[in-house]
């Protein structure tokens, strides 16, 4: 009896925690399909506070969905390869350079904006492309990619593993592609999902290194709240939503371990 | 099973001094016959897996040193080209195939067929007896068919030496023994070259058609384990294998007196003033019968077959006898004690 009546006690815990975080999603997601938020839900419901922003942000959201999943290449390829290095040196050197990784984070995103702009504010080319904010965003994520790949590599014992493929015969790139990257894959789904979701919805940097044509979703968003109705940015959010989740998803599903099945010999003929 | 093709096996003035600055090998010689079971036997840290690694090739000996497979300089070649099959004492399996995968991943990198994959697998399956766990995850297994699936794992690919560094030790007593049995019967009938390192002496006496004791990055001595067991050549061997009882003294006359007594021991070298013998080259003398050596007992312990006693003789450390005699055995008893000369060693 006891332990029901403390299950139902968590139970009801757990949900009032996720009404508190839930609730205003919710809320949100409807004033951008009310007619008129003030007015309230008897107002009625209209998709045009969403055609609105598609017609009007379309380009911002899909810059930004671009520059994440540039910004989650770029953190691959040099994420990876940095984490196996930092792994397989135990010197204190690789623990200095791992401590350095994390001041990007540390470090207010102003500042970093700031800096980026004072050395490569002119080269007017670079300047008013997407990739110069893409630079600011590999610097502010890395670190996460870095940090959640090395965290697995660390816990598995990756020198004895190698050291197992390489007496099998495997080369060096052999045993990276079959053992080291499969046995990180908890930690570069992660680092992925992390580095995805954080440039998709950098602002502080991104406010400043931005230009007219380079304007992403958090910025479009703050110009929405701003400067037009309430529906409008909440409609925002809306389609923001709508286009992150099943990015996240496919970036779930793309990480799932497969094992092969072994079928003996004679259950084939038979 | 004649399908593997054993080679031989030689290390030449190999040492190995580490980045750090630490010496674990001495310059090191060694010659390993084809299809012979050696076994690396020693205390912790006195550079058994080192010497493994050097062979295996996941280490370089100092300059200078060689190792040669059949006779063939291999020194500079990497381990994923010697051909060399390893056991780890963590097993080393990837978690990420499963059981079947891992045995036939070897097999994958030489570009075996898939179809001769899967024959090649199964019966190396067959022969560990793990047909059943073929499709597990590597953390869905105890740890005695981890061991199985890394032996057939190693073998698969048909190695020409299989090394294994301390393969049981993370398992129970009991499993050791069952495991030790079957390893045993599979070298041999493998007929492959093969060196195991284990810290028990009892594995190493069971395993090896020759044991390679070793010492602070050195070899104390090579031979067959009776030669090891009756014949150490040093001390440390003689201490290190089974366990050794001493007595110190002085000879006069064909006779050995220490401070339990007198032996007599027509043979004795004039110059003998400590002897060493094993606890089967001393027995509790019966009643009635004349003993010129005498000991008192500081504990009796009753092991079923056997009664194994610890006599204060007036040495540093007690003797150690076994007896199988039907009677009681009780602290502070005085016991009279023969020791047969024959087993008497002088180091
Ligand atoms: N990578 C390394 N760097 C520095 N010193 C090392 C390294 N590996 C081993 N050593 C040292 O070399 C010596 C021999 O080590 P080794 O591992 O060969 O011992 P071992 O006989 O296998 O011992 P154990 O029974 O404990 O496994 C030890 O003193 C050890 O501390
Ligand atoms: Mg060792």
């Amino acid at each position: 009896m006891r332990t029901k009546w403390l299950f139902n006690l968590q139970l009801a815990f757990t949900l009032l925690v996720c009404a508190f975080l839930i609730v205003p999603v919710i809320l949100s997601i409807m004033a951008g399909l009310t007619v008129n938020y003030l007015v309230g839900i008897e107002s009625g419901l209209t998709l045009r506070w969403v055609m609105e922003v598609w017609n009007g942000y379309r380009n911002t959201i899909f810059l930004s969905i671009g520059i994440s999943l540039a910004c989650l290449v770029v953190t691959l390829l040099i994420g990876i390869p940095t984490a196996y290095v930092l792994a397989r040196r135990q010197s204190a050197l690789a623990r200095a350079i791992e401590e350095l990784l994390v001041m990007p984070v540390a470090v207010p995103g102003l500042a970093t904006a700031l800096a980026l702009i004072v050395t490569y504010g002119s080269l007017s080319g670079f300047r008013t492309s997407w990739a110069f904010i893409l630079v600011g965003h590999v610097l502010f994520t890395l670190p996460f990619m870095v940090r959640s790949v090395l965290a697995v590599l660390m816990a598995i014992d990756l020198n004895t593993l190698e050291e197992g493929a390489a007496s099998l015969g495997a080369s060096w790139w052999r045993r990276f592609r079959d053992i080291v990257l499969p046995n990180c894959r908890a930690g570069i789904l992660a680092g992925s999902l992390m580095v995805v979701t954080l440039s998709m919805g950098e602002f502080n940097m991104t406010w400043l290194l931005h230009t007219p044509f380079t304007k992403t979703l958090p910025v479009g968003l703050a110009d929405a709240y701003a400067s037009l109705r309430l529906e409008i940015g909440s409609a925002y959010t809306l389609v923001f939503f709508l286009m992150i989740m099943p990015l996240l998803l496919a970036l779930q599903a793309f990480a799932q371990p497969r094992l092969k099945k072994f079928v003996a010999e004679d259950d084939i003929h038979e | 099973m004649s399908d593997i093709n054993p080679m031989s096996i030689a290390l030449k003035t190999c040492a190995k001094t580490f980045a750090d600055g630490t010496k674990a090998l001495e310059p090191l010689d060694l010659s390993i016959n084809a299809g012979e079971t050696v076994v690396f036997l020693g205390p912790s840290g006195c550079g058994k897996t080192t010497t493994l690694r050097i062979i295996a090739g996941l280490e370089e000996p100092d300059a200078g040193g060689q190792v040669l497979f059949d006779g063939q300089d291999v020194t500079q070649t990497p381990i994923e080209q010697r051909n060399v099959g390893m056991v780890f004492q963590s097993y080393a399996l990837f978690p990420n195939m499963s059981v079947a995968e891992n045995i036939g991943y070897g097999l994958k990198i030489r570009k075996m067929p898939s179809s001769q994959i899967r024959t090649r697998v199964g019966e190396m399956l067959g022969m560990m007896q793990i047909e059943k766990l073929a499709n597990r995850r590597i953390d869905q297994l105890s740890g005695g068919q981890r061991q199985r699936v890394a032996l057939a794992r190693a073998i698969a690919v048909r190695p020409r030496a299989l090394l294994l560094d301390e393969p049981l030790t993370a398992l129970d007593a009991k499993l050791r023994d069952t495991l030790r049995l079957e390893i045993d019967t599979l070298l041999r009938s493998l007929q492959i070259t093969a060196i195991y390192v284990t810290h028990d002496q009892a594995e190493a006496m069971a395993l090896g058609d020759r044991i390679v004791v070793m010492e602070h990055g050195r070899v104390a001595q090579i031979g067959a384990p009776r030669d090891i067991y009756q014949k150490p050549a040093t001390r440390f061997v003689a201490d290190f294998i089974g366990t050794m009882n001493r007595l110190n003294g002085a000879v006069r006359n064909g006779v050995f007196t220490c401070r339990a007594g007198d032996l007599p021991w027509p043979e004795a070298p004039a110059d003998a003033s400590e002897i060493l013998f094993r606890p089967e080259d001393i027995r509790v003398t019966e009643s009635g019968e004349a003993s010129r050596l005498q000991g008192t007992i500081a504990s009796a312990f009753f092991l079923g077959d056997r009664t194994r006693l610890f006599v204060e003789v007036g040495e540093k450390l007690p003797l150690v006898v076994e007896s199988t005699a039907r009677r009681d055995f009780s602290r502070g008893e005085q016991i009279g004690l023969a020791i047969d000369p024959r087993g008497i060693l002088i180091l």
